[in-house]
């Protein structure tokens, strides 16, 4: 049963609001061996995702390596085309588009890329890079092309005489600007950030961050990024997935994800976060997950986090527990829950 | 500066203020020629660590942590076979265990390498060799300084597997790196530069490219080796929270320098420079209230070319204004905030705490 | 890892089956297009004096009226169980294996090709160890001592010697050395290696070295280029980390690397080479592979260039196999396909 045929009717009103909706979201990659090179397995990356961005929300998705969360990025985009499942943007089942017919989405939805070294084409100039969106799409803006990403690249804070240099002569925190600004080139809804800040320094980060909050008031823009580190996540959110092998584990307003964190694997995460305070050291009771992510290729029977998980039971190994909503907007997969009074959690 | 001026000013552990620190490095000074003019990638800077303690540099890229480093263990100096492009201009003094290292011969210090200091360093997977297999590095590394012959060694390298943790380690050592997860091999990478008992550990951003929980393991690890062996262990992180976990003292660099240095303690609850400030408030915080908008440093990290004059940091301070112009001209030389925290700022002590009850402390 | 050799070796008996059609189409299919019929064909083996009707006989009997899948399964058939030539005035055997039978020379082609292989592979492995060693030496030296005279001098030359071509350098160290100076042999001089071991190196040396003048230069660059690319790389840093002395770290480490992609190109110019190093082998008079397929050329002897083709395509067939199966065995990360 998926989640979205539990959500209580007042959210069903609220669709109209919700800008990406994903049903059972599914992506697997085949595995060839052999002398025939047949289909012995699958990497099953993204193993049913059900969840909905709302207008004008930051939406982050959360997770370690291998967990399934680019591939999530790339699916919401259509970089990837889903194995199952199904994606709704704006009303429209974008699931199985073909790529004519994608082109003119792309206008609505863009993507920014971890690295900035690697995303820009060290070829062309930064008006190049910038301006590209409008000749691919074929749109002209008012006052030109050369105008409005003059324009794009005064809102993310560079100067917009630099419009003939190259990357190269930039640092990674304006190169990560110029990918910004490209993105917004078509003023589009959806902006999905893979990682956006990872690979800069502390004080870059910082000023990253703040520069895509003043954005997305500027401009209505709805985000959904993709992250492993927790503290960003919880500075820039309003609701956060955790994901596990290819599911969600827990999804909430990040407030209450942060406040009253309910799956093991969500507990285990946040203590293990090394926090820069020199008090919390003696009283950390950290928990240690034992030994490493289990292989997407053949994840652990039912839940998939019982082998690591410290209160996993008989049931954990026999039964998969649904994502269900325990609390109002808080959903968790789990048989046992963390801070959550009722043990018993079979019912739904 | 004196010398011996400087080692006094260097920070002591408050119980071994009479030994002699293990290392200690004075007035370091690591310069690289290039076609576009000289990089300074790190200018005058000085510190020590006692036996058995933790030393956590702290920079962002640029900041010449890792070349300070590498100048620890010597790994400037060209070999003999390179010597084709002129190579680093090493000069200050770096005394190990009392052997003052920058003037011993090349073949000198490949000598202490692995043996009485050793690194690890950030990512395992392109660190280690993918040609031989792990057991092959860590013998290798092992018989260099130890003659014994392969059997004992072999025996020696599945020891040092099981002791990292690696499950099945005698099955394990003949598997390559890149047949190992991310964790795994940072464990391996630990097991092959402790396998000679080395005094001095030095951990070059161990952590960065693990996730969040294999990191804590690897944290928890380093901790329980350094108690075991007795090593020291300088730790270079930009990670203020992974300073925390780990490190006794903190040196804070930028743009090839020092500007603050402590203990842990000091740092986190008293940080001083207005540097220290900004990385702290730049980081979005994961166990205080939210706060709206984060602190960031404004503008970039300088050229190491043309480092600008007097405080290198003053085109980014905020505070730069109060000191009248000092702190374009005049360089800032560590000077004492409080007994063994010592911070390289022109702002007076009075302003320095007043900007740190009303602006800072509020934003944190 | 057993899986991929077994695909490996049904994937290079397949290609030798499309080879063997490929070639005999092109053997077929050109002397018809410039303009040739089965009657001009059989009218070069009768004689002048023959009559038309003679002519579209033998045309007949040797098969050349049928239509190519045809001629092309006789053919086939004759590589395992032999051939007969009939053309009227008497009939020709050609045992098994038949890769055809010469009518110009009225010999049976592959007894020929046997006798003559020796002769190029002594040749092609003498050469090839030689630059192997000269080349990848020159290269880790110029790699090591970059900017050096040393290495801009090693380059330049390197750079003659793949600009010049073999037949002008042949030609120019067989003046100098074997008539001037007399050190090395003449050409033409090949001694078996089972009559006369010292001999036959003698025979070969100037071949030898002048041939792997050519590859060595190759080599050399390639191994200096992946020697600079290795010497970057983290590993480097960490082997030298660990106290390992300067030399170790540049055999053991540096070069492991560095030599996966010379080894493979290796594999494919011997395998190349073995086809028939047709310009040294004219040039210094060997009678090997490349000599004769030259000689057939001119000749016009079509079976004796098509068995010529056929071995050639066949040892590169093979080199490129041994090479993707070493690639696994050297590089550990490839091994687990």
């Amino acid at each position: 049963m998926t989640a979205s045929a539990q959500r209580p009717a007042a959210e069903a009103a609220e669709q109209d609001s919700d800008l990406i909706i994903v049903d059972g979201l599914i992506k697997h990659f085949p595995i060839r061996a052999g002398i025939l090179r047949r289909q012995v397995g699958a990497v099953q990356a993204v193993d049913g995702l059900n969840f909905a961005v709302k207008r004008g929300e930051t939406f982050s998705i959360v997770g370690e390596s291998g967990c399934g969360k680019s591939t999530t990025a790339r699916l919401l985009t259509r970089l990837l085309e889903p194995t199952a499942g199904k994606i709704t943007l704006e009303g429209r089942d974008i699931t199985h588009l073909k790529d004519a017919q994608l082109r003119p989405l792309r206008r609505d939805m863009q993507m920014i890329f971890q690295d900035p070294y690697s995303s820009l084409n060290p070829r062309h100039t930064v008006g190049k890079i910038v301006g590209a969106p409008f000749r691919l799409q074929g749109v002209t803006p008012p006052g030109g092309v050369k105008k409005a990403v003059q324009e794009l690249l005064a809102d993310v804070g560079l100067n917009p005489e630099h419009y003939n240099r190259y990357p190269h002569e930039f640092s990674g925190g304006q190169r990560q600007r110029i990918g910004i600004a490209r993105t917004l080139a078509l003023r589009p809804r959806l902006i999905v950030a893979d990682e956006p800040v990872s690979a800069l320094d502390v004080s870059i980060q910082a000023q990253i961050l703040n520069l895509l909050e003043d954005l997305q008031e500027e401009f209505d823009l709805t985000y959904v990024i993709i992250a492993h580190d927790l503290s960003v996540v919880r500075h820039v959110s309003d609701r956060v997935a955790v994901m596990y092998l290819g599911k969600i584990v827990e999804l909430a307003d990040a407030e209450a994800l942060y406040g009253t964190p309910m799956h093991p694997y969500t507990v285990a995460l946040m203590s293990a976060v090394p926090v820069p305070d020199t008090r919390r050291r003696e009283q950390r009771g950290r928990i240690l997950l034992s030994g490493d992510v289990p292989s997407p290729i053949s994840p652990p029977p039912a839940c998939r986090f019982h082998t690591r998980c410290w209160k996993a039971q008989e049931i954990c190994r026999t039964e998969e527990p649904p994502l269900v909503e325990l609390v109002t907007r808080h959903q968790v997969a789990c048989h046992f829950p963390e801070n959550f009074p009722d043990k018993a959690v079979d019912e739904r | 500066m004196t010398t011996s001026a400087l080692r006094d000013l260097v920070t002591r552990h408050p119980g071994q203020a009479d030994e002699q620190p293990f290392l200690e490095v004075v007035d370091l000074r690591v310069h690289f020629p290039t076609d576009d003019g000289l990089v300074k990638s790190v200018d005058g800077l000085s510190f020590a660590l006692d036996r058995g303690r933790t030393l956590g540099i702290v920079g962002e890229s640029g900041s010449g942590k890792s070349v300070t480093s590498l100048a620890i263990m010597g790994l400037h100096t060209r070999p003999a076979s390179e010597q084709t492009r002129p190579g680093a201009q090493l000069s200050g003094e770096i005394y190990l265990d009392g052997d003052e290292l920058l003037g011993k011969t090349p073949e000198y210090v490949r000598g202490l390498r692995g043996k009485r200091m050793a690194m690890i360093f950030q990512d395992p997977l392109s660190a280690m060799n993918p040609y031989y297999s792990v057991g092959h590095q860590i013998i290798e590394a092992y018989r260099i300084h130890n003659p014994v012959n392969k059997k004992v060694a072999r025996k020696h390298a599945i020891d040092m597997l099981g002791r990292v943790g690696i499950p099945e380690p005698s099955r394990r050592v003949d598997a390559y790196p890149h047949q190992f997860s991310g964790g795994m091999r940072q464990r391996a990478m630990i097991a092959m530069a402790l396998s000679c008992d080395p005094d001095l550990l030095i951990a070059d951003e161990p952590t960065t490219a693990l996730d969040v929980t294999v990191q804590a393991q690897i944290l928890d690890l380093i901790r329980d080796l350094q108690s075991e062996f007795n090593s020291s262990v300088v730790l270079i992180t930009h990670d203020l929270g992974v300073v925390a976990e780990l490190a006794d003292d903190v040196l804070v660099m930028y743009a090839g320098r020092a500007v603050e240095y402590g203990s842990a303690d000091q740092l986190f609850n008293r940080p001083a420079h207005p540097y220290t400030w900004g990385l702290l408030g730049s980081m979005p915080r994961f166990d205080t209230p939210r706060s709206e908008r984060l602190l960031a440093i404004r503008g970039t990290p300088p050229s190491l070319i043309n480092v600008p004059p007097g405080c290198p940091f003053h085109p980014r301070c905020e505070y730069v204004t109060r000191n009248e112009g000092r702190s374009e001209e005049v360089r800032p030389e560590l000077t004492p905030v409080e007994p063994g925290h010592t911070v390289a700022c022109h702002l007076s002590q009075t302003d320095r705490e007043e900007i740190w009850e009303q602006e800072i402390v509020p934003k944190l | 890892m057993f899986a991929y050799i077994v695909r490996r070796l049904l994937w290079t008996v397949v290609l030798l089956i499309v080879l063997s059609i490929v070639t005999f189409s092109i053997f077929y299919l050109v002397p018809r297009l410039a303009g040739a019929t089965p009657e001009t064909l059989a009218a070069r083996y009768v004689g002048r004096a023959a009559t038309p009707e003679t002519v579209h006989l033998t045309a007949e009997r040797l098969g050349l009226l049928d239509p190519m899948p045809v001629q092309y399964w006789n053919w086939i058939k004759g590589v395992f169980t032999g051939a007969e030539y009939d053309y009227g005035a008497g009939v020709e055997t050609c045992p098994a294996p038949c890769f055809g039978y010469s009518f110009i020379t009225r010999q049976a082609v592959w007894p020929e090709l046997l006798d003559r292989a020796p002769v190029t592979i002594s040749l092609v492995v003498g050469a090839s160890l030689i630059w192997l060693i000269a080349g990848v030496t020159v290269g880790v030296i110029s790699a090591l001592r970059r900017g050096t005279l040393f290495d801009r001098g090693a380059m330049g030359v390197a750079l003659a010697g793949v600009s010049l071509p073999i037949f002008f350098t042949g030609l120019v160290a067989l003046a100098f050395f074997s008539y001037r100076l007399g050190i090395t042999a003449p050409g033409g001089q090949f001694v078996p290696f089972s009559e006369n071991p010292a001999l036959w190196a003698y025979s070969l040396l100037l071949p030898w070295i002048t041939l792997s003048f050519l590859f060595s230069a190759q080599y050399a660059r390639l191994t200096r280029a992946g020697m600079l690319e290795t010497m970057s790389e983290d590993y480097i840093r960490t082997a030298r980390a660990k106290g390992l002395p300067e030399r170790r770290v540049i055999l053991k480490h540096a070069l492991r690397g560095a030599l996966t992609p010379v080894v493979t190109i290796f594999g494919l110019d011997v395998g190349l080479l073995l086809g028939g190093a047709v310009l040294t082998e004219k040039t210094f008079s060997l009678n090997g592979l490349g000599k004769y397929g030259y000689d057939a050329i001119v000749q016009g002897d079509l079976p004796k260039i098509l068995g010529v083709t056929l071995i050639a395509g066949f040892f590169v067939i093979l080199a490129n196999l041994f090479v993707d199966l070493l690639y696994g065995v050297i590089d550990p990360r490839v091994r687990l396909e």
